[in-house]
């Protein structure tokens, strides 16, 4: 009998992994539209806005991504995935690539067998408390209940948090950023924990959202980004450069305005002539034609307009670029050399 | 021993696997069970083509390398640094823990309303029809999300117990019930406690000797005994002389509130309550149904009987009656306990740490180990309802009609 619930099991992870081909561009290609895995609602990353159409900062690569692939920044097919279930769907085929705030980790990225092609937000873990409650530390947070997203990198660096600091607190763990945010106002947990930029998303759709402090500790490295399977290099490929396209494009200038212009013509600096396909054949090395980039950047500008657009400090996320800022202004967003 | 017979041996031809009655039936098993094998075996190979082509193998080491994340119920100790299998432990107790409660109460709950359903008073009938058919044709998902939601919504927090808050514990300042759970004492056991629980449970077991005793009684002379009163004052009076006598053992740690919330005393969490409570009403629908068919099933003839020799209805329904339904029931029942047991997975809507949500959720999350941990919960799921239903089919031969 239990030789049967085996065969049975081996039968279900078979046929799904049947789906997951080889090369993903084809695919891509022949369907006519990008499957991009994304968040299943947070504002300011990915959220479907009042007509149905996903808009967010993860919500933009993926558009660039399909700009880049197939030529239109809307032929993307958004599936939203909890955080327990959105690896499986990549490794099984289901989305192409996975944008959705996931943290880059050894783990991931060798036994999880995917491919991190990049990092789009430079992220750490925080807590959020009510002001009421009249914390200042997450030193203080002895005995607190404590509401987590299960599935996360996060969820693990709590427990070593707490443990290094021999504070004890209590977990009360829920499958979506929706369900920690119910649980939160309702009082069931004292403290919400993510990374502080889901903090901040989280906190600017609740009524008053001055009533919530996030406390100035961050715990943990959280590189976020794009996620790919393993051993397609050539998709892998496409989706890192694409992303540094947008940042690239940001340090030099190439915004939303001005791309098709530059675009038009060869222009005196050659770092922006190859990346717009003016001079080389970058774009065929991908697999792609030479307009890759510019049809990237049109969708919804570059890397700095995408943030301030999206989360900048003029939205009601209102985070701060700091450690997401360009290389030449103290940041870490470091566009790879287009040659 | 085909030598000794003297009838001409027909010699064998192939023909005769499809057009001798003898073999036919048997080619016909044979090919069959090549074709399951062959589609196994493809099913098999296609797993293990598939897995290697995206760079993955089935390993069960991940169960000894080290979980990282903390469980909040736990019914043995279990820290972070605790091994993935401990944490897959964890879960499966709290899903047995929840499966054993829900059983139990399902079945009180279900015993009731199919009585109470089939009762000659309209109001009470019609309120339990109400109740059944309100619980088993809703989905079960949406009744552990309203108990949740209530449990968390219309509950009072910690910090409105401080002095001057809306909200107060009650029985005497012992229990408090809050979004966070309900907050009740825990027994400390001190010195010479184990004394007191094994009086107590000598006089449970007195009370089934004197059931035995009286029975055999009745038998034997007609004579009854009050059962009732004897049973209680036999639970009740040794106990209680003990725990005076030896100085007062077992105390009592209330919660108190402190911090952010309620310390000491036993917390049961909300996702335990909504998950315990949804699925025992949920089934006890179910169970009432099956509960009230084999009373009706029972011949109208016995009720008439039994009253005409005199009994009053409760010993006529207690006596007569259920023994004889308890055939019908008993069959179906196992089938609905087997129910709860694995509708218990859906623990991970409230956060309830069950072995779905340990082992089939943040361990196969974080160590990427999905095709080994789903396959680990589903033989977990299997071994649990074949103990379940081994147990309840001893306990049913106990009960079907003796056939001599």
């Amino acid at each position: 009998m239990t030789k049967t619930v085996f065969i049975g099991a081996l039968a279900v992870a078979g046929l799904t992994a049947g789906v997951a081909s080889a090369a993903t561009l084809d695919d891509v290609v022949a369907r006519g539209s990008l499957k991009c895995g994304s968040n299943e609602g947070l504002a300011g990353f990915a959220a479907p806005d009042a007509n149905g159409v996903w808009e967010g900062f993860d919500v933009a690569l993926c558009r660039a991504i399909a700009a880049a692939v197939l030529g239109d920044g809307q032929s993307v097919e958004f599936v939203p995935l909890t955080s327990q279930t959105r690896f499986t769907a990549l490794a099984a085929g289901e989305v192409d690539v996975l944008v959705r705030n996931s943290t880059w980790t050894f783990t991931r990225d060798t036994d999880l067998a995917l491919d991190f092609p990049g990092i789009n937000y430079y992220d750490g873990q925080g807590f959020m408390v009510p002001r009421a409650l009249g914390v200042t530390s997450a030193s203080e947070l002895d005995g607190a209940t404590v509401c987590i997203q299960t599935g996360t990198t996060t969820e693990l660096n709590l427990a070593d948090y707490f443990r290094a600091n021999g504070i004890s607190y209590e977990p009360v763990p829920v499958a979506t950023n929706a369900e920690g945010q119910q649980q939160y106002l309702a009082g069931a947990c004292d403290v919400y924990t993510t990374d502080v930029s889901g903090l901040a998303a989280t906190r600017a759709t609740f009524e008053a959202p001055g009533d919530h402090v996030i406390l100035p500790e961050v715990v943990s490295k959280e590189p976020l980004g794009p996620a790919v399977r393993h051993g397609d290099n050539n998709w892998g490929d496409i989706v890192r450069w694409t992303l540094h396209a947008l940042i690239a494009a940001e340090e030099y200038g190439v915004t939303m305005e001005n791309v098709a212009e530059l675009a038009a013509a060869p222009t005196d600096n050659p770092e922006v002539n190859r990346l717009l396909g003016t001079e080389g054949e970058l774009g065929a090395m991908i697999g792609l034609d030479n307009d890759w980039a510019v049809r990237a950047i049109s969708v919804a500008g570059n890397y700095g307009e995408i943030f301030e657009a999206n989360i900048g400090e003029s939205t009601s996320v209102g985070l701060a670029r700091g450690l997401n800022a360009q290389w030449t202004e103290g940041g870490l967003m470091y566009g790879g050399p287009f040659r | 021993m085909a030598d000794i017979s003297d009838q001409p041996r027909q010699n064998f031809r192939i023909g005769m696997l499809l057009y001798d009655a003898r073999y036919r039936s048997l080619t016909i098993q044979v090919i069959a069970a090549i074709l399951i094998m062959l589609f196994l075996v493809r099913l098999v190979d296609n797993t293990v083509t598939n897995l290697a082509a995206v760079g993955k193998d089935i390993r069960f080491n991940f169960l000894w390398s080290t979980a990282g994340y903390d469980i909040n119920q736990q019914l043995i100790p279990f820290t972070s640094q605790d091994t993935h299998a401990r944490a897959a432990l964890v879960g499966i107790l709290n899903t047995l823990l929840v499966a054993f409660l829900g059983c139990i109460l399902a079945t009180v709950i279900g015993v009731f309303a199919g009585v109470l359903r089939l009762s000659k008073n309209w109001l009470v009938a019609r309120v339990m029809t109400v109740y059944v058919e309100c619980m088993r044709n809703t989905p079960l998902l949406i009744w552990i999300l309203i108990v949740f939601a209530v449990m968390t919504e219309a509950t009072p927090q910690p910090a409105q117990f401080r002095e001057g808050g809306t909200a107060s514990m009650i029985l005497w300042d012992s229990v408090a019930i809050s979004n966070r759970g309900v907050f009740m004492p825990r027994p400390i056991w001190g010195d010479g406690a184990g004394i007191v629980m094994a009086i107590l449970g000598l006089s449970i077991i007195g009370i089934f000797v004197l059931r035995y005793v009286a029975r055999k009684r009745q038998e034997d002379t007609g004579q009854q005994l009050p059962v009732l009163p004897l049973s209680l004052a036999l639970l009740i009076l040794p106990v209680t002389l003990a725990f005076f006598a030896l100085g007062r053992p077992i105390d009592l740690d209330y919660p108190v509130l402190g911090g952010f919330n309620f310390q000491g005393g036993l917390q049961v969490r909300n996702s335990f309550i909504a998950l315990w409570l949804a699925l025992s009403l949920y089934t006890s629908a179910f169970i009432a149904e099956i509960v009230r068919s084999g009373i009706l099933a029972v011949s109208k003839g016995q009720t008439e009987a039994a009253f005409a020799l005199g009994m009053q209805p409760n010993r006529t329904m207690q006596l007569i009656i259920l023994p004889q339904a308890l055939r019908v029931i008993v069959p179906p029942l196992i089938s609905q306990f087997l129910n709860l047991t694995k509708n218990s997975s859906l623990a991970l809507a409230v956060g309830y740490m069950d072995a779905r949500s340990t082992l089939g959720g943040i361990t196969v999350n974080q160590t990427g180990r999905e095709l080994e941990g789903i396959l680990l919960l589903g033989i977990f799921y299997l071994i649990t309802s074949l103990i379940i239903s081994s147990a309840m089919n001893f306990y049913n031969s106990g009960v079907k009609l003796k056939e001599r």
